[in-house]
């Protein structure tokens, strides 16, 4: 009667994160052992916290994603949502891909309404339609809501896949490297819309970047991930600037440059790619 | 492709366009042209098949004009009835069993390949008896169509079928295969139903692939018939062939190929041009 009591069972903490990453390991098996990917990942993050995920390619960043999103499930360890162990994906953690996943036969307005029908089922059509259109206004895409992702600019494709995962209230947005394909000018524009929306939304968010820039305007902490195989979180950066953040302010301010540098550090002379 | 080019024109002139693709005219009425000497001359110096100046004395009347005759008649709606019926009465004949077998292959075909595409170790089971199947000439089937159906008219349609199928099975099979994992994800994340993955995205995403099959199918269904009809039949055009060389009539044989041709082109272009209006958006 007292084995009742083991630690296993304990009852959902109300004080426990919102989302907590617990001891997450991962490795596939080849022919010549095991290959280690992530090993031992504890990280957790508070409700509406921003937290970008840097570190150089192949470090095992988009797995470590892959285990929030439930695409990819821990070889040990575990990843909660509100006390919840992820099992598979599901729209309360949505994810925006790196490549828009738009469908293309499908219309603006169409690939959100896929999303919110499929979420909403219960909804009328005039709610599920009102939703949509909002949505697509909150990225200022109401001119193109007919057209299809192949008359859209990649901008245009990431606002769509921005909206679609905001359509749905997910408690946990996801971004694989969003702005990665985008130029210059139009993921700046993109960066500031995002971080409207985020304040707007207060939806948690966890996005890998390589652009330490955008890492340091956009997020709350930002988590530096040392090279793979066997990738462990390396430090994380605490980023203090007050919100609603300005960039130009921002890179006024001598402390950018010291956590610039610092991660630049981290990245290229503690960790560089040999 | 003529559809963009229609559409890069918006005040469309005939003349210009005319003018401008003139040699993509001309071209092939010269080769046509070309082609129609060399067969004369061959003829002429055989002596073993009407040149086309005897073709076209031999068969234009009534065999050409009259189309759709019955017997002495020019014009007969009773020639769906077979016997002594003109060739587009033949030709129909030959088309009501294609539309038949080439739609039971297309339905078939797709929901086969829908499952072997979806399922890994589906595709590992059938795939090496499908792909043996696959080249059993149409003919080879024609006893065992015979076998089961004791008659004609269906053995023809069991013919197309399993003819037209082996394309329209592999390409779905492949089109689904080869569906890119992002949309894949999308349905994952949003947890959608059965019905909806299916619909709005399984179907759109193979749909291209799918006419490719279809494609093929009727190329393929549009032989097996002729060949199917030649051997065993009482209507349809391969039938008339026959007919027409076991009474001596070559002038008949060759203009029933050209209605072969014809027909065949066109069922492509029909089947092209279905898919091009089903997946215009892509």
């Amino acid at each position: 009667m007292q084995t009742l009591a083991s630690p296993t069972t304990m009852p959902p903490a109300m004080q426990e994160p919102f989302l907590v990453i617990e001891n997450v390991s991962k490795s596939y098996s080849t022919p010549n052992g095991s290959y280690v990917v992530l090993d031992g990942i504890d990280l957790t993050a508070k409700e509406g916290e921003f937290i970008c995920v840097i570190g150089h390619s192949g470090c095992g960043k988009t797995t470590l994603l892959d285990t929030v999103s439930g695409f990819r499930t821990p070889t040990t360890g575990e990843v909660r949502v509100q006390g919840k162990r992820v099992t598979r994906p599901g729209p309360d953690r949505m994810v925006v891909f790196q490549n828009y996943a738009l469908l293309p036969w499908k219309t603006a307005f169409e690939n959100i309404y896929l999303a919110v029908h499929a979420v909403f089922p219960q909804k009328s059509k005039k709610e599920k339609t009102e939703i949509v259109k909002e949505h697509l206004a909150m990225v200022g895409l109401e001119e193109a809501a007919n057209k299809k992702p192949g008359q859209l600019s990649g901008g245009m494709k990431q606002r769509v896949s921005i909206a679609r995962a905001l359509s749905i209230r997910p408690q946990v947005l996801i971004l694989d490297e969003p702005f990665g394909a985008l130029d210059a000018i139009t993921k700046e524009e993109l960066q500031e819309e995002l971080l409207q929306i985020w304040r707007n939304h207060q939806v948690t968010v966890m996005m890998i970047t390589h652009d330490i820039d955008e890492a340091l305007f956009l997020s709350d902490r930002i988590v530096m991930m040392t090279n793979g195989p066997a990738a462990k979180i390396g430090e994380i950066m605490d980023i203090p600037f007050a919100r609603p953040r300005n960039r130009a302010q921002i890179m006024e301010d001598p402390y950018y440059y010291t956590l610039r540098n610092h991660a630049l550090d981290f990245l290229f002379s503690r960790y560089a790619l040999h | 492709m003529t559809t963009t080019a229609g559409r890069r024109f918006p005040a469309f002139n005939f003349e210009t366009y005319l003018q401008k693709n003139a040699r993509q005219f001309v071209a092939p009425v010269v080769a046509f042209l070309i082609a129609l000497i060399i067969w004369q001359l061959f003829s002429s110096v055989t002596k073993s098949l009407p040149g086309p100046i005897q073709v076209y004395q031999d068969a234009w009347d009534p065999l050409v004009i009259c189309p759709l005759s019955v017997g002495n008649e020019c014009f007969s709606l009773d020639g769906w009835r077979g016997g002594d019926v003109g060739l587009g009465w033949q030709t129909s004949a030959s088309l009501i069993r294609v539309a038949i077998g080439y739609s039971l292959a297309s339905i078939v075909g797709i929901t086969i390949g829908v499952l072997v595409g979806a399922s890994r170790l589906l595709y590992q089971a059938v795939d090496p008896m499908f792909q043996v199947l696959r080249t059993v000439p149409p003919l080879a089937w024609l006893p065992i169509a015979l076998a089961i159906f004791k008659d004609s008219g269906p053995a023809g349609i069991f013919i197309i079928f399993v003819t037209a199928i082996w394309p329209i099975i592999y390409n779905t099979a492949v089109g689904v295969q080869q569906m890119p994992q992002d949309y894949k994800n999308v349905a994952k994340v949003l947890r959608l139903s059965g019905k909806e993955y299916f619909f709005s995205i399984l179907l759109p995403s193979v749909v291209p692939y799918m006419f490719t099959g279809l494609r093929l199918g009727i190329g393929l269904a549009w032989l097996a018939i002729v060949a199917a009809e030649m051997l065993r039949g009482d209507t349809g055009i391969g039938f008339f062939i026959w007919n027409a060389y076991n009474s001596g009539a070559l002038s008949e044989v060759i203009l029933a190929l050209f209605y072969i041709g014809i027909v065949g082109f066109l069922l492509d272009k029909l089947v092209g041009f279905v898919s091009t209006f089903i997946s215009a958006d892509k």
